[in-house]
């Protein structure tokens, strides 16, 4: 008895000492599956091409073959697509991947659209190891990434809004100013010409794509003194409602009439002023590929198509956030 | 015969599987975090990481110190610990010794509520009653202050009060039962002496239930430390100085917040904020091992 505990004692263990050996070999082994998905999707484009070319030849042996291939694209994205669309990455972007994908399986009932809210970094993470077809990013891609392969596919706009809590009375601030609130240089918003109470100063945790964004934007980068660092959008908003006195950045779609939107150097924060460029504070949202658009797979530019066609257009606007021109 | 024999060998294998699972579980957890969490040790320096002040793993010359955060985490636990155990051990005695059975019953299942309650709603009503009750407080005391910075009351204080409510039915569970453990004949032998009940119960009753009591405050002293939910909600999450009025992060917090948006070394340092949490929790572990066996080692 004892010799056959002893031996599934080391039979187990030797188990326990494979499984960890897989977890090393899993994250080592990620750029190389991420390579053979890249082969598998070369072959798929160059079999499809090769069709193409075949049954063109019959027609007109002369036709550009760019021409060709957008027919073929267009031809394979009827009803007859089916699989599964897998997005990962910001959470900022959680109310346009929403929309997007819930009109987008409306209109191709066989695709199912799958998205994780990881964080940018994270989303390109999983895009650039192969595991996510696209990886969200509400900031533009770092050299790190795109040295990675991941390109750049910039679908919409968003526009951070400075809020402030609702009894407060400063309506405008300057972008100096806000800087210096910010660095801890102004402490009580009576120096600003509000009333006499002290600024709490929210923001987000190191690593967000807002906070990134907002600190990029302002040019406070690594100079802010937050008194609060929340770890969410919604944090934030609930955060500054709640706190006297209280000071935040969040999405501009986000904004509710819980908080006052504060105006940056005299310009409020709207869609238009942020169009004409004139407010300071706005950022791509982006839905990053794993090289470019026209090397990935039927589904992923598929779904690139819904985005750019008026449909696409239309859930985006609705949702409060802008177009790319 | 032999058919059960078959039975029997096969439901020890069964046992034998699931027995292992557990020590699979651990030790894959523990082989993962150490290897995880010492990668960023080489990369960053031992000194600088464990013994830096400063966080700022965004910027254009990263600094990765975590000194802050540990000593929030000590502390924050420390403090809570200290209020919430004389609570705990007196609700214990309470419980055991002086309440009816009625009373006693009322008062255990208020207790047994508050160990189900779960640890957002401790945050939730924290955010919501204690944080502007702590704003108030900050206003009073630093008016005028032109070097405080003002938190809105997310602050280490409401941390600590927050941890300290959470660890009251770990410690006053454990305290219970083992205060009711303690012979009859030892408190008949003190009361026959002469002594009051409540000298009986303060000389003779707790340091004869010394060790359950020493094991709820160490179970206490790991429910605080490992709690991230609740401190996430009320702490504020800047890396501080763990002062009572200040917003601080700790341990816990510091992986829930940032790992979602966090790449590159920032992620591995994270990973070895883990490992320092996952080694905290250890040596908790092996005190109340220690504990425990000086305890059986007294009976």
């Amino acid at each position: 008895m004892k010799k056959k505990f002893l031996a599934g004692m080391m039979v187990t263990g030797l188990m326990a000492m494979s499984l960890t050996g897989c977890g090393n070999s899993q994250t080592t082994a990620a750029p190389q599956a991420n390579a053979t998905t890249d082969n598998n999707a070369a072959a798929d484009n160059n079999t499809s091409a090769d069709n193409n070319a075949a049954a063109d030849s019959n027609a007109s042996a002369e036709a550009g073959s760019e021409d060709k291939a957008e027919a073929e694209v267009k031809e394979t994205t009827g009803e007859n697509l089916s699989g599964t669309l897998t997005l990962a990455g910001s959470t900022s972007m959680e109310k346009l991947c929403e929309a997007l994908s819930e009109s987008f399986m409306e209109a191709y009932p066989d695709i199912t659209v799958t998205v994780e809210y990881t964080g940018s970094g994270a989303g390109l993470e999983s895009l650039t190891a192969g595991s996510v077809d696209i990886g969200n990013s509400s900031r533009h891609l770092k050299d790190s990434e795109v040295e990675k392969g991941a390109v750049e596919n910039v679908v919409a706009i968003d526009g951070i809004a400075v809020i402030a809590n609702k009894d407060n009375s400063v309506t405008n601030v300057s972008s100096e100013d806000l800087a210096k609130i910010y660095k801890g240089e102004v402490t009580n918003w009576s120096e600003l010409g509000g009333t006499d109470e002290a600024i709490v100063v929210i923001g987000r945790e190191a690593g967000s794509g807002t906070r990134d964004a907002f600190e990029e934007l302002l040019e406070v980068s690594d100079a802010c003194n937050y008194a609060q660092e929340l770890d969410s959008t919604g944090a934030v908003l609930a955060k500054t409602a709640s706190t006297p006195g209280a000071i935040g950045y969040v999405s501009l779609d986000v904004v509710d009439d819980t908080v006052i939107a504060l105006s940056l150097d005299d310009v409020a924060p709207t869609e238009e002023n942020i169009l004409a460029g004139d407010y300071l504070l706005s950022r791509p949202f982006v839905m990053a590929t794993n090289g470019e658009l026209s090397a990935q797979s039927d589904l992923v530019k598929t779904w690139f198509e819904y985005i750019n066609s008026e449909e696409g257009k239309n859930v985006i606007s609705s949702i409060g956030l802008i177009l790319p021109q | 015969m032999n058919r059960k024999k078959v039975i029997e060998k096969i439901a020890q294998i069964i046992f034998l599987v699931c027995a292992v699972i557990a020590i699979l579980a651990v030790c894959s957890i523990t082989v993962y975090m150490f290897w995880k969490g010492t990668s960023a040790l080489s990369k960053v320096g031992v000194p600088e990481l464990l013994f830096g002040t400063v966080w700022k793993p965004t910027a254009a010359e990263p600094q990765y110190g975590i000194a802050y955060i540990i000593l929030a985490s000590i502390v924050g636990t420390g403090l809570a610990v200290a209020a919430g155990v004389p609570i705990g051990l007196l609700t214990a005695v309470f419980l055991s010794e002086i309440a009816d059975k009625r009373l006693s019953g009322i008062v255990s299942g208020a207790v047994e509520l508050l160990a189900a309650i779960p640890s957002v709603i401790y945050g939730l009503i924290g955010m919501m009653i204690l944080n502007p009750l702590m704003y108030k407080l900050e206003k009073m005391i630093f008016a005028g202050s032109k070097t405080h910075q003002f938190t809105g009351g997310a602050n280490l204080l409401s941390a600590i009060i927050v941890l300290a409510i959470m660890i009251l039915p770990t410690v006053i569970s454990v305290s219970t039962s083992s205060l009711k453990a303690v012979t009859q004949s030892l408190r008949s032998a003190s009361l026959a002496l002469g002594a009051t009940k409540i000298q009986t119960i303060f000389k003779v009753v707790i340091p004869a239930a010394k060790s359950g009591i020493l094991t709820g405050i160490v179970l206490g002293i790991g429910r605080a430390l490992g709690e991230a939910m609740a401190i996430n909600m009320v702490a504020g999450g800047s890396v501080n100085i763990p002062l009572p009025f200040n917003s601080v992060r700790t341990l816990t917090t510091q992986i829930v917040s940032e790992m979602g948006y966090a790449e590159g070394i920032h992620r591995q340092v994270l990973f070895t904020v883990g490992l320092v949490l996952y080694i905290f929790i250890m040596i908790i572990n092996f005190m109340l091992l220690r504990v425990r066996k000086r305890g059986t080692a007294n009976d």
